[in-house]
């Protein structure tokens, strides 16, 4: 791509700005963000958050790899956000193209354009950011000078949907598969592109680590089902591969997180202390698709938080990982942290969501001085049997334990985390949250001696999801999900001793029905896409321009042909022998594990994790060649600076 | 404690930024920079921070004004560049006094805007200033959050003055295109409540002489201060704290404490 093609367009875009809302998140310049010369680099990134940039730049995902690509020699990596609709309009009425708000290149003169789907919500943004771009909707249209549309992150283990959209998907781990695949891409530019697009996206397919939805064909059943996925092009292997980056302490990035001028929803710094979960969630596709557990050290994690905050200012630093307080070292690290940032303000966050007395413990180390006013647990399911159901091993007596403590620790609110729709779920499986809540109530009023303590439960709808025990599930209807939340609202406002106390929070369940076609959709589902893009579609995951109508029209109009409808593929319960859009991605799981795991969720029998307990053949580490990485490794995080010891001391 | 005051930029596409956006990145700043912030009482404290008359999102300006209160002494002119290093470029701190005198926000009471408009020739401008200028008051609107506002745009108005655009663009519009016809307008405009800003005046020329750019002026402030009524300008509202400063008794008394410690 020649130079004058990379031009910056913020000429042309400094005239829109003074006419849209929120003008800074398109003009670049945080701190931390880099520019590199575009003449010096042969391999260039245009990553992408499909949506709007106070979302997507704390995104870890794209500010790893964005971090991973600009490190290295010739390489270098933009980003570039959604566009708001007042923007979009503009954009379009003066041509300005789809740009990183980096260097304000246009998208379409990068060798890669890579998107991050944590959410299926996306794809229409995608969409808009391709027709933008002036880059072919579809994968089929794209000539030598487009750039290879790549899509990654959790939704990109079933990339199915939008197979027609994107040229080539990596799932599992970005940070090694960005930097194979800018050598290979490197050197067939080196070698002239021989052989143009189709030779360098087989030279990635024949890797195995890499999807190119094209060189697979689908065949189709008679009633609709798939028949096989079969490769079309020799050397192209039948199944891709997740990639799994092993020991986290090789990879402390984000080191130079990025600090916006807007205001985003994360106002502050993450540190990811480990990856992956084996608690076995059956409803949790993140932890089923990040085996196996890799903790980053205690001393590793010291030092990411203290060169974070050095190069930030943030007063806030996450911990974050799929469960937290599950970290081997946990108490240590805490208790390590708060000792050393104790006078200057930083505050420690932990996304809290295991159910036990410890977890108060580790959130009062970490509100020493601040304060105490809400504390957040997820349950999951309201019923003891809907807990063993989905294998989330908390009893009535944890929770009422847990909260207990928490309330007498001076905690003021209490937030419960529930789904609606689990498989084999009643009524009474859910009515039976609003007893909890008002016992959770009643305790808190014994232990705290007041009445003005609060609970809130928070239900959203249960969504089935590709490689979990529940990928052969029926989803439940939005209208049966609506009819029982009402029932649990009912009971709940209804109760004259407890119900003022108690929050209630819920979706409809609509959005959920459009997660889940997306989630578990094949390639026909690309139509209905294409045709709520075209129709006005935008910003699905915002409530304010989500439309489910629209969805439900769109998918009215192209489905038939196929012989399928959205009951089809969100209601219906699927049976061992079919064979599911993402077989031919491998998370490591074995299938016939996931379908015994679903046979045990039936009957109610739990298991256990695999960090306390012996293997259960779940196939991940033998199939991806992989281990479990967990301390303690017995250190301690010392104070940073050597305190002089107080004088006269004390006699022990 | 010291309190210190500093002047600020926003500068090129930096001008986009908010007044809520600048607050927190100037925050963090300070916690880069490890300065020894004075913080507020209560369950949330917050570092001891004043902001003035802040200019709108979009507009550019030479001439911002904060005051930061510390709980050492700090040598102000270390403590702007240590700041300016920590803040992204175009939002620059150019300028620190030591505070010595009360009331910087009093002393701002007027602003001198440019007004850059490309595709408008300094002759058509230059007419509509005279028709703006001769005018007695000049209503104009102005969305508010309850309704439309009608005042007039006319009276806080000192100065107002159309120039050709120098033949070579440089400094904070480098970006803009060039090439065409070019109005530069300096504007002198008194802080008054409600406040007439400079995108105001712009709806005053369109009102009394139909002058409409083609594309969205660039806008910048130059300067802020005190407006004095007899020459018809404004002055450097850091100044007092500087004479207040020049004779620097306090700074030889420091020595002389430091010399006869060492000596104990």
């Amino acid at each position: 791509m020649p130079a004058e093609a990379a031009a910056s367009v913020f000429p042309q875009l400094e005239a829109l700005l003074p006419h849209v809302q929120k003008p800074i998140q398109y003009v670049g310049g945080e701190l931390n963000s880099t520019v590199k010369p575009w003449e010096a680099c042969d391999v260039r990134w245009a990553l992408m958050y499909p949506d709007a940039y106070e979302v997507g730049l704390p995104n870890q995902g794209v500010m790893i790899l964005y971090e991973v690509l600009n490190e290295r020699e010739g390489v270098l990596a933009e980003r570039t956000y959604s566009v708001w609709p007042d923007l979009e309009e503009l954009m379009r009425e003066h041509g300005v193209p789809q740009f990183t708000v980096d260097a304000h290149r246009p998208v379409k003169a990068f060798d890669v354009f890579g998107l991050s789907f944590s959410t299926e919500l996306g794809y229409t943004n995608m969409l808009t950011a391709l027709d933008l771009a002036g880059i072919p909707l579809e994968s089929k249209d794209r000539g030598l000078d487009d750039p290879i549309v790549l899509a990654g992150g959790h939704a990109a283990f079933n990339p199915e949907p939008i197979a027609d959209f994107i040229d080539a998907a990596i799932i599992g781990d970005g940070e090694q598969a960005v930097l194979d695949m800018t050598d290979i891409i490197r050197a067939w530019k080196a070698e002239g592109r021989p052989g143009g697009r189709e030779e360098v996206l087989l030279r990635l397919a024949r890797t195995g680590s890499v999807y190119i939805p094209a060189f697979y064909d689908v065949e189709y059943l008679a009633d609709g089902r798939i028949a096989r996925v079969v490769p079309n092009r020799s050397g192209v292997p039948w199944r891709v591969s997740k990639h799994t980056v092993m020991d986290l302490d090789e990879w402390p990035y984000p080191k130079q997180p990025l600090v916006p001028l807007a205001e985003t929803v994360h106002e502050r710094m993450s540190v990811e202390i480990f990856r992956g979960c084996t608690r076995g969630c059956r409803f949790c596709q993140a932890g089923m698709i990040t085996r196996p557990v890799r903790e980053r050290s205690i001393t590793g994690i010291g030092e990411m938080v203290e060169k974070g905050l050095k190069a930030t200012g943030f007063e806030e630093v996450g911990l974050l990982s799929l469960s937290s307080a599950d970290h081997s070292e946990i108490g240590d690290i805490a208790k390590g942290l708060a000792d050393r940032y104790e006078e200057d303000k930083v505050g420690l966050s932990l996304p809290s969501t295991r159910v036990d007395a410890f977890n108060v413990d580790l959130a009062n180390e970490l509100t020493r001085n601040g304060r105490r006013s809400g504390l957040t647990f997820a349950p999951e399911g309201g019923s003891e049997r809907m807990r063993k159901v989905i294998n989330k091993m908390v009893s009535e007596e944890d929770l009422i334990r847990t909260v207990s403590t928490a309330y007498g620790n001076g905690w003021r609110q209490v937030k419960l985390y529930f789904m609606c729709g689990l498989p084999t779920e009643t009524d009474e499986d859910v009515l039976q949250i609003a007893d909890m809540a008002m016992n959770v109530i009643a305790e808190g009023r014994k232990v705290s001696g007041q009445n003005d303590i609060r609970c809130t439960v928070s239900i959203g709808g249960f969504v089935p999801k590709p490689h979990t025990p529940f990928q052969w599930a029926p989803q439940l209807s939005a209208e049966e999900t609506d009819a029982r939340l009402t029932k649990l609202r009912d009971k709940i406002r209804g109760d004259k001793k407890y119900g003022r106390s108690i929050g209630f929070r819920y979706h409809d369940g609509k959005p959920g029905i459009v997660e889940g076609l997306l989630s578990r959709g094949d390639r026909r589902i690309g139509s209905v896409i294409r045709a709520v893009y075209e129709d006005g579609g935008r910003f699905d995951g915002w409530r304010e321009h989500f439309s489910y109508d629209r969805w439900m029209r769109c998918a009215d109009k192209t489905l038939p042909a196929f012989g399928v409808d959205v009951d089809w593929y969100t209601t219906r319960e699927r049976t061992y022998e079919e064979v599911l859009p993402w077989d031919h991605l491998d998370s490591g799981l074995d299938k016939d594990w996931l379908w015994e795991d679903w046979q045990d969720a039936l009957d109610e029998t739990e298991v256990d994790d695999c960090r306390w307990t012996p293997c259960f053949d779940c196939g991940v580490c033998p199939a991806m060649s992989t281990e479990i990485q967990v301390g303690p490794t017995g250190k301690k995080l010392l104070p940073l600076t050597v305190k002089q010891p107080v004088a006269g001391g004390h006699v022990h | 404690m010291q309190r210190i005051r500093l002047r600020y930029t926003k500068r090129g596409r930096l001008r986009f930024t908010s007044h809520r956006d600048f607050q927190r990145a100037f925050e963090r700043a300070l916690r880069r920079a490890e300065v020894p912030m004075a913080y507020s009482a209560g369950f949330t404290p917050h570092p001891k921070v004043s902001y003035a008359n802040a200019a709108p999102t979009g507009t550019g300006s030479e001439a911002e004004y904060l005051e930061i209160a510390l709980t050492e002494a700090r040598d102000p002119e270390t403590l702007r560049a240590l700041l300016d290093e920590s803040m992204p470029v175009g939002l620059d701190i150019v300028d620190a006094v030591e505070a010595r005198t009360p009331g910087l926000a009093d002393r701002l009471t007027a602003s001198v805007w440019e007004l850059r408009l490309d595709g408008v020739s300094p002759a058509d401008a230059e007419r509509a200033v005279d028709a703006f200028t001769a005018a007695g008051t000049v209503e104009v609107q102005r969305k508010a959050k309850n309704g439309i506002r009608t005042f007039d745009a006319r009276g806080p108005v000192a100065g107002l003055e159309a120039h050709s655009a120098p033949s070579a663009a440089h400094g904070p519009q480098a970006d803009r295109p060039t090439g065409q016809a070019c109005a530069i307008l300096r504007l002198v405009v008194r802080h008054v409540t409600p406040a007439v800003r400079p995108d105001d005046v712009l709806s005053g020329l369109r009102a009394v002489a139909d002058l409409a750019p083609p594309v969205p002026a660039a806008v910048t402030r130059l300067a802020q201060g005190l407006f004095d009524e007899e020459t018809g300008t404004v002055t450097d509202p850091l100044a007092p704290d500087r004479e207040a400063a020049a004779p620097s008794p306090v700074l030889s008394g420091d020595t002389a404490v430091a010399a006869a410690k060492a000596s104990v």
